[in-house]
């Protein structure tokens, strides 16, 4: 059965005053250009989502745990009364200075979680960015917010910079407690040899962190734009960290020498020449050309393919 | 996005009144299906509009061409006055919109969830957020679980949630996609009623359902879609009395009555068992129940059953009101 008289109710509620209803005006309260400080309202609100989840805390916490075993290990052989001897490379040179002096703790940590660690932690967190959000189906209400497709990947890509920022610190300020705890601190020898303070040492560490950090922006932007391909974010996920490890593969073989120099880890462990006397620029410099060269590469094809994209899910 | 192609003079007859429009909307999916083919919909303002159709009918891929999150493959969509999806930005703002169902970030609360969803939007103050998240909360009537970690809500309450983000600052259009979904009964009641409630503060609503009771209870407005295409559209009660009503006499006695309602001019009669139906004619009903009346028929029953939205709709497609293929 059907409503009493639906032609009256009908016409009766249809003839409501259109006063207000012309084309719309910009919105209430807001200028043509909204403030950009409600930008970093997003950003703001982006930060807090990624940080306040789980997956972030869970590899924030695996990235502390790391300089914790290595400080355990080096203080457990270096008690047996044997000095580990592998030298060779950026990294593992360190090692060895680890028990004269507990700061080298935080270099010997970011050269053992560069390769794999960190980049793992940051191929998590840029492919699931978009495509995470897409499963969730979050995206859509983001967008019809309407949050913009440009302004929401720019937040998502400095968000995971952040991540990255925020990570290689964990695992820095760890490795810093770890070696004050169980090493002596105080003046340290470069790799040139000479004698710089204890002052000049964490400087120099935190210049360090942040060349580090800005190691993993170029994998960002590729995690970034493979998480604009798919809906499903463990896909991303693994994809980015699947490119990752054919890529540190690829960065080995002698035989693809010619295209090493464009690999993104390929100077990642230039951050050890900081610790020279003079600082040796020249590897970090196009370590720094080439993060950037990858963060324009892939941000763009990520912009290019997330403002066209057809949001289904 | 592109704000100069706003200003651009509307193409004929003051469509401004109309909420949306849209023209030979059109959308073909990659894999070659035609999701939406030719679609001429018109909303006039201050409506409550129903769209209805079978699931994959293409409601859900209309509803996200209106909203800019689906590029269409020809045709145009004026939401408010403005092209879709170039002017999201302009738009957007004045729409709330429930697609597809709520989706949530389970491990923030219900009221965070809110404050991220006003966050992303840049005409959205700051100031007032948290105030109008309250107030959006209490309106579906989540406030005592605005706390909650969203995870743990039921369906009906992550649909009330869904429908507190569209409610979060005032609209000029609401685009409601299935919100009575995994609702109980008394929770689709209370939507109803939300609807009507914001239907008479003048906020255009644009409701699919695939539910004809509920199109037929809330809306004044109803456009039919089957198989990708617009079947009908026009107020609910036009549509509903392009069908006339079959009288129907109740009786025991029905060869009799069938014989009399015959005599006494009424159409197309059919009786089936103790029913007996017809074409109602031109002139007071009650003079027919006389005649059936002092003819001996003993009547049970007399009435005009009207047209239901499911009869016109199955006298529109020409089917039943199942999923397309």
């Amino acid at each position: 059965m059907s409503r009493a008289d639906p032609e009256t109710e009908g016409t009766a509620r249809t003839a409501r005053p259109a006063a207000d209803t012309g084309p719309v005006t910009e919105p209430a309260g807001a200028g043509r250009a909204p403030s950009p400080l409600r930008t970093l309202g997003l950003l703001r609100s982006e930060l807090s989502t990624t940080f306040r989840r789980w997956r972030t805390l869970a590899l924030l916490a695996v990235l502390a745990a790391v300089p914790v075993l290595v400080g355990i290990a080096v203080r457990i052989q270096t008690g047996d009364g044997q000095q580990s001897g592998r030298g060779g490379g950026g990294g593992p040179a360190f090692l060895t200075q680890v028990t004269h002096n507990g700061l080298f703790l935080v270099f010997t940590a970011l050269a053992a979680t560069l390769p794999f660690f960190l980049p793992l932690a940051v191929g998590v967190v840029a492919g699931d960015a978009v495509a995470g959000e897409a499963n969730a189906g979050t995206l859509r209400y983001l967008l019809v917010a309407p949050a913009g497709r440009t302004r929401l990947l720019v937040v998502k890509y400095a968000t995971t910079t952040a991540f990255c920022l925020v990570a290689t610190l964990v695992v820095a300020l760890s490795a810093l407690a770890v070696g004050a705890l169980l090493f002596p601190l105080g003046d340290l020898m470069t790799i040139s040899g000479t004698r710089i303070t204890f002052a000049d040492g964490l400087g120099r560490a935190l210049l360090i962190a942040l060349a580090v950090a800005v190691s993993l922006t170029g994998l960002a932007a590729l995690g970034l734009f493979v998480s604009t391909l798919t809906n499903s974010g463990v896909a991303a996920m693994a994809t980015t960290v699947g490119l990752l490890i054919t890529v540190q593969i690829t960065d080995q073989l002698p035989q693809l020498h010619a295209i090493q120099p464009y690999l993104f880890p390929h100077y990642w462990l230039s951050f050890a020449d900081l610790m020279r006397d003079p600082v040796y620029w020249d590897d970090l410099v196009k370590n720094l050309q080439l993060q950037a060269l990858y963060a324009a590469v892939f941000g763009s094809a990520a912009w290019a393919r997330f403002t066209t994209k057809d949001v289904t899910a | 996005m592109d704000e100069a192609s706003a200003a651009e003079p509307d193409s004929a007859r003051g469509t401004g009144d109309d909420v949306i429009r849209t023209r030979a909307l059109t959308k073909r999916y990659r894999g070659g299906q035609l999701a939406v083919d030719g679609l001429d919909l018109t909303v006039p303002a201050g409506s409550v509009f129903g769209f209805l159709g079978p699931n994959g009918s293409g409601k859900t891929t209309t509803i996200r061409m209106l909203v800019g999150l689906i590029e269409p493959t020809s045709g145009t969509a004026r939401v408010l006055g403005r092209p879709m999806p170039r002017s999201t930005r302009a738009v957007l703002p004045h729409v709330g919109a429930l697609i597809e169902g709520p989706a949530l970030y389970g491990f923030l609360s219900g009221r965070d969830n809110l404050l991220r969803l006003d966050a992303a939007d840049p005409t959205a103050d700051p100031r007032t957020r948290r105030t109008r998240a309250a107030a959006a909360l209490d309106r579906v009537g989540l406030t005592a679980a605005a706390g909650k970690k969203a995870k743990a809500y039921s369906l009906g309450m992550k649909q009330r949630l869904g429908l507190a983000a569209a409610l979060l600052r005032p609209r000029r259009l609401l685009v409601l996609d299935e919100p009575t979904n995994g609702l109980d009964p008394q929770g689709m009641r209370e939507i109803r009623t939300l609807v009507r409630e914001l239907a008479g503060d003048g906020t255009t609503v644009f409701l699919s359902s695939h539910l004809l009771d509920e199109i037929e209870q809330v809306c004044t407005h109803v456009a039919v879609m089957a198989r990708g295409r617009l079947v009908t559209q026009g107020p609910v009660g036009t549509l509903a009395a392009g069908l006339r009503g079959r009288l129907v006499v109740t009786t025991p006695d029905a060869a009799d009555a069938a014989r009399v309602l015959k005599e006494q001019g009424v159409g197309d009669v059919a009786a089936d068992g103790d029913r007996v139906t017809g074409d109602p004619p031109d002139r007071d009903l009650a003079e027919l129940n006389t005649a059936l009346v002092t003819a001996g028929v003993r009547v049970r029953g007399f009435g005009v059953e009207r047209a239901s939205l499911e009869d016109a709709f199955m006298a529109l497609t020409g089917e039943g009101f199942d999923v397309a293929g």
